[in-house]
């Protein structure tokens, strides 16, 4: 596995919860990535996040990890969750809020 | 319009109930005329058990070459038929552009 694949490997493994965005949740430079940040905000629990507007190799290799085009992505417990229409009715049907928290608690 | 019915083209192989392929990327950073952000409404049994993320990546690898070269950001509404009713036949607008993406 090449060092990118590596680096994004340990990430999505290390932290539970982690957002791939373009921008920061202060300044989310996409209005996908900036609707999936609120949301997680809402929920009041901390989260990793990675600008990938910042690292360009992140950028050109997570499709290929996650085998999904476009950001943002969600992961969770080290595996995808979707990008933002996921996120949004995963928000709305309740289903989300429980798997963010379970996994911030450890 | 070529990319936008290049999608429709390919997406009709679901048998779809409902099929709205709509281009906004005129709400981006993009030149006028542009074929870069898409919106698809799909209503189809083809979604019949499965999960969200299946039934994403099963347009994803529909659209794989489309996706590659041309979409830049892909929003994807997609029922079962009796999951439209439930949501009134209606989706959430899209949001608005914040300036970072196009590059």
């Amino acid at each position: 596995m090449s060092d990118v694949l590596e680096r994004i490997k340990s990430q999505v493994e290390s932290n539970p919860v982690l957002l791939y965005m373009k921008g920061t949740p202060q300044m989310p430079m996409c209005g996908f990535s900036a609707r999936t940040v609120e949301v997680l905000k809402g929920y009041g629990k901390e989260f990793a996040f990675v600008n990938v507007l910042a690292d360009p190799e992140i950028r050109a290799n997570l499709p290929q990890f996650s085998e999904w085009p476009t950001f943002p992505q969600l992961f969770i417990n080290g595996e995808l969750v979707g990008g933002c229409d996921i996120v949004m009715e995963m928000n709305e049907s309740g289903e989300l809020q429980p798997m963010v928290e379970a996994a911030a608690a450890g | 319009m070529k990319i936008q019915r290049q999608i429709e083209t390919k997406l009709k192989a679901l048998t779809p109930l409902k099929l709205d392929v709509i281009n906004e990327s005129h709400m981006h950073n993009v030149p006028a005329g542009s074929e870069s952000h898409f919106k698809v409404i799909c209503v189809a049994d083809a979604f019949e058990g499965k999960a969200r993320i299946q039934r994403h990546r099963l347009i994803n690898q529909i659209l794989a070459d489309e996706l590659a070269e041309h979409i830049h950001a892909l929003s994807l509404k997609l029922f079962t038929p009796a999951e439209w009713q439930t949501a009134g036949e209606t989706v959430d607008a899209s949001p608005k552009c914040r300036g970072g993406t196009g590059l």
